[in-house]
């Protein structure tokens, strides 16, 4: 087993979940949501005449419901299945936010169509690690600061995850070639190379 | 070891949620019978609506309105529609009207049960216009310049003059006169504005992506003639702002009108395209810089002479000259701005307003300078070292430029660089460097907090800031613990919502100076009422001591000239009723303001690496050296410098947002043709604080740091260009052809 193979990111891997930063934190107690999205039904219906009943698998928990085909993956996600974790920063496929792993493969959901992921295995960042069980990819961002405003940050970690496995982590540069696909404006840049080279260099299985 | 707590590299309180995907933004917001509204915009720049067909909109599925001029019922404040007192009340356009001032204008607004079945009604609406040939902006203009009103800081003025410039100039030994050319650019902050707007009865609730909720809850309960208490913004987490959150926009407003209309909570997210034009532009300028100096290099005169473009509607300047009036030593200067106006989206408030392009033309000025008279760019820099603000004729609160200066250039190698240009190279790469000053005021407005001390040691901290990624939760927690002397884990923030009290906008900087100063203020206040309850307690050890010999340290209230004599502040809050100790402050500048001149600065140097053959460029070095008062998180901190530093990359050879200057449109709306970096682009980054005590400045002891890393770099690698090839590229962005062009 390489080390490329170590970082899995759809829950088998979570034996290897580092433990946790030990940094000082405070409490954020932030204004409550206007509804919690526990309180929410689970999935909500697709609304038109042209849905077709469907079958997604996500973060290794199937969902049946009705969508319609237009609907993409990421707008289905955000809206209807309250994850909210993958971002929409273009809805064109320009920027990243709302990368997910399909087959363990990246993708930007902005630009896949739910419909035509049956059958596959989809992982968003809430199926990369909790905030009790981090992934040492996630910890690593913390640790260097790889983001700023953290709203490209699910696309950043999920990209960054993949190229752990694929093996693209040789160098500084190849992390940055590799990482091009996903914008931060914040221009965390530095800190996401930082993070994923401490991750590659720590990177033995548990 | 112990925990230093200010300065030391605390992780972000929110950071867990940020990696998990639990941090909420407001598009992340769901309401039960939520409705989701989406744009239509105008295509052409100038002119009017003649018809708007709304009806096969109207018949789709899920379609619960399409509001235009037509059928929107008028706000009953909209009388209030003017350009506000500062940069954030701007004009809006709110379909009251059928004037089309510009290209990518909010016409109509088409809300359905979904995200998609409103997409696809707005898509189905179908406009006809008017149109009449639109003014169009820099460079292309030809309008008669005008002299603004005002600048967006009322303290800075439109023009200055000191000294005689003509006479100064006459006996200049030598002489300079360059006009620098910077481009329209969009902040695009990676999420998209988005409003959530829930009215219940006369309340309205917002979840919004804003640099300033309590701006914003006033501006909207403005437009809807309701008082502010009746509006509530909520920002937990902002996706970035770089200035286009701060002002108030139409997309807020209008989100609380269509949710006013279809009785139901209603989202409004902006496509990216709809954020070219609506939501804010730094303006495109022209400035002209004149210096007279002596053959030694000493500046005896300076003109700097900048022209902006604004909109048809509504008045904002880019006020890029205003530190050319305080960076350099100069009897005679003059410093103006003109304005021209075009069919545009008003222009607003970017990373360093005026302070971005104003820099990138002064300190290119001063590198052309430098080789003119055959001296290192960092002498004739210090033949002009500023001791004083000239214009303001102030002493500096603070400034450690010179440390800046040396420190920077040691750790970049500045004494590898061999002076003449195109005398560095690798192969077939030209190596170049340069550098540039840089400088920020610091900012400061009037906040408040409260703070409660709980009898177990805890502390409460209420305070309204929203965080749009600077790190404002993490340093106000910090600030909070330092004061009791504490771990941030025992401090609980409550932030992001109207409901707590007042702070500024989230701009210029301003954040830990103003709210920051708020904290320490209201953790003063606390600690002054534990010292009266421990002076009139017969059982403290305190007892009877003065309030001014007394400390706090690790929660520990003691005698400052006997550190043994004391208690713990748990152990004093217990003895007296176990009741928590409170305090509410409001914190403002004073006369500091008027006795001194208050700036961050900082030396930025940078590498470039160009092929000769393609004109390819590639950043290879950039290390500055900032010095900004206290650093208050030396983590968040440094990622604030190094985003500033990025957006200079950016600037210096990226962002442009080009417009047709037959019909006004841009034509790169999106986040593919208009180029921001990626990781690709940036390349290690060694930026870093000196040290730099400031008890001046504010009561926190800190200087802004969000948008100086910009004032440098741009210059800095523009400078380098130059170096490396010995081609003076005076237009942003400095692009490949630009490089290769034998014109330019
Ligand atoms: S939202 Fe999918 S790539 Fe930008
Ligand atoms: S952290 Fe803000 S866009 Fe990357």
């Amino acid at each position: 087993m390489t080390d490329n193979d170590n970082y899995m990111v759809d829950g088998a891997g979570r034996r290897w979940f580092l433990k946790q930063s030990t940094a000082l934190a405070g409490t954020l107690l932030l204004p409550p949501l206007a509804t919690p999205s526990s309180a929410l039904p689970g999935t909500v219906p697709a609304a038109s005449s042209t849905a077709r009943p469907i079958t997604l698998r996500v973060n290794r928990k199937t969902y049946k419901l009705t969508a319609e085909p237009r609907e993409t993956l990421l707008d289905l996600m955000r809206n209807r299945l309250n994850l909210t974790g993958s971002k929409k920063g273009c809805d064109h496929g320009q920027c990243g936010a709302c990368t997910v792993h399909i087959d363990g493969r990246r993708a930007y959901s902005c630009l896949t169509l739910a419909v035509m992921q049956q059958g596959r295995d989809i992982t968003t960042i809430e199926g990369l690690g909790t905030e009790s069980a981090l992934h040492p990819l996630q910890a690593a961002f913390i640790e260097h600061d790889g983001f700023q405003c953290g709203f490209c940050t699910p696309g950043q970690l999920m990209a960054g995850a993949a190229l752990l496995r694929e093996g693209h982590t040789g160098s500084a540069d190849e992390i940055r070639e590799w990482m091009s696909g996903n914008i931060c404006r914040c221009g965390a840049y530095p800190g996401i190379v930082a993070a994923i080279q401490s991750v590659k260099k720590g990177g033995t299985p548990g | 070891m112990e925990p230093k707590l200010i300065g030391d590299p605390v992780d972000r309180i929110d950071g867990k949620q940020k990696v998990t995907g639990g941090a909420h933004y407001a598009g992340d917001i769901k309401q039960p019978e939520m409705a989701y509204a989406v744009l239509v915009m105008s295509t052409i720049a100038n002119g009017t609506i003649r018809d708007i067909d709304t009806a096969d909109a109207e018949k789709l599925p899920g379609v619960l309105a399409i509001m235009t001029h037509k059928n929107t019922p008028r706000l009953p404040g909209y009388d209030a529609n003017k350009p506000g007192a500062t940069a954030l009340g701007r004009v809006l356009h709110l379909l009251h009207d059928d004037r089309v001032d510009y290209s990518n204008q909010p016409i109509a607004m088409a809300i359905a049960d979904s995200f998609e079945h409103a997409v696809d009604a707005a898509n189905h609406v179908r406009v006809t216009y008017q149109a009449k040939t639109p003014a169009p902006g820099l460079p292309t203009s030809k309008a008669e310049p005008f002299r603004p009103q005002k600048l967006p800081r009322p303290d800075d003025p439109v023009d200055t003059q000191r000294g005689d410039l003509n006479k100064a100039m006459a006996a200049a030994e030598v002489s300079f006169k360059q006009t620098y050319h910077t481009p329209t650019q969009v902040h695009n902050a990676l999420e998209p504005h988005t409003s959530v707007a829930i009215w219940e009865g006369k309340q309205l609730t917002i979840y919004q992506a804003t640099q300033g909720i309590f701006p914003s809850r006033e501006r909207i309960a403005e437009y809807f003639a309701l008082p502010p208490e009746n509006v509530r913004v909520i920002a937990q987490f902002v996706g970035g702002g770089f200035g286009s959150k701060g002002p108030v926009w139409a997309d807020g407003v209008l989100a609380a009108m269509a949710a006013q209309y279809v009785k139901r909570p209603v989202k409004l997210e902006l496509r990216r395209s709809d954020m070219f034009g609506m939501v804010g532009s730094r303006s495109a300028t022209s400035q002209q810089l004149d210096i007279g100096a002596s053959r030694s290099g000493d500046f005896l005169g300076m003109a700097h002479r900048s022209l902006n473009q604004t909109s048809v509607f509504d008045d904002f300047s880019e006020p890029a000259g205003i530190l050319t009036r305080v960076l350099y030593k100069c009897p005679n200067q003059e410093v103006t701005h003109r304005s021209i106006r075009a069919n545009i989206g008003s222009p607003s408030p970017m990373r360093a307003p005026g302070e971005a392009p104003g820099m990138f033309a002064l300190e290119s000025a001063i590198d052309e300078l430098a080789y003119q008279l055959n001296m290192d760019p960092i002498a004739l820099r210090l033949k002009n070292y500023a001791e004083t603000d000239q214009q303001k004729e102030l002493p500096f609160s603070s400034k450690s430029l010179r440390e800046c200066y040396q420190q920077a250039a040691d750790r970049f190698g500045w004494s590898k660089r061999l002076a003449a240009p195109r005398s560095m190279r690798d192969g077939n790469i030209l190596i170049g460097m340069g550098m540039a000053s840089a400088i920020y005021p610091t900012i400061r407005d009037e906040a408040s907090a409260k703070i409660k001390l709980n009898a177990d040691g805890t502390v409460l901290l209420s305070i309204g800031t929203q965080d749009i990624g600077t790190g404002s939760y993490t340093a106000m927690t910090q600030l909070a613990a330092d004061a009791f002397g504490i771990s941030p884990d025992r401090v609980t923030l409550r932030a992001g919502d109207t409901r707590q009290p007042k702070t500024p906008v989230s701009g210029g900087s301003r954040t830990t100076a103003s709210a920051g100063s708020a904290v320490v203020q209201a953790a003063e206040a606390v600690i002054l009422k534990a010292k009266q309850l421990a002076l009139n307690d017969l059982k403290s050890p305190l007892n009877g001591q003065k309030e001014s010999d007394m400390a706090v340290e690790k929660g520990r209230l003691f005698l400052k000239s006997d550190p043994k004599k004391g208690e713990a502040l748990t152990a004093l809050l217990k003895r007296n009723g176990g009741n928590a100790l409170e305090a509410s402050t409001s914190s403002k500048s004073g006369e500091e303001k008027e006795k001194y001149s208050m700036y961050a600065h900082g030396a930025q140097f940078a590498e470039v690496r160009i092929d000769e053959a393609l004109g390819e460029i590639r950043v290879s070095k950039l290390t500055g050296a900032y010095a900004a008062g206290r650093i208050v998180n030396a983590k968040t901190a440094h990622s604030q410098l190094v985003g500033g530093i990025v957006w200079g990359v950016s600037m210096a050879l990226l962002e442009h947002a080009i417009h047709d200057p037959r019909t006004n449109r841009i034509m790169n709306a999106n986040l593919a043709e208009y180029h921001v970096p990626v990781n690709a682009d940036i390349p290690d980054i060694d930026a870093f604080f000196i040290d730099e005590k400031d008890e001046i400045v504010n009561p926190a002891g800190v200087k802004g740091i969000g948008e100086i890393g910009i004032t440098g770099s741009v210059a800095a690698i523009a400078n380098a260009i130059y170096h490396a090839t010995g081609k003076r590229i005076r237009e942003l962005p400095i692009t490949p052809d630009k490089i290769l062009s034998f014109t330019a």
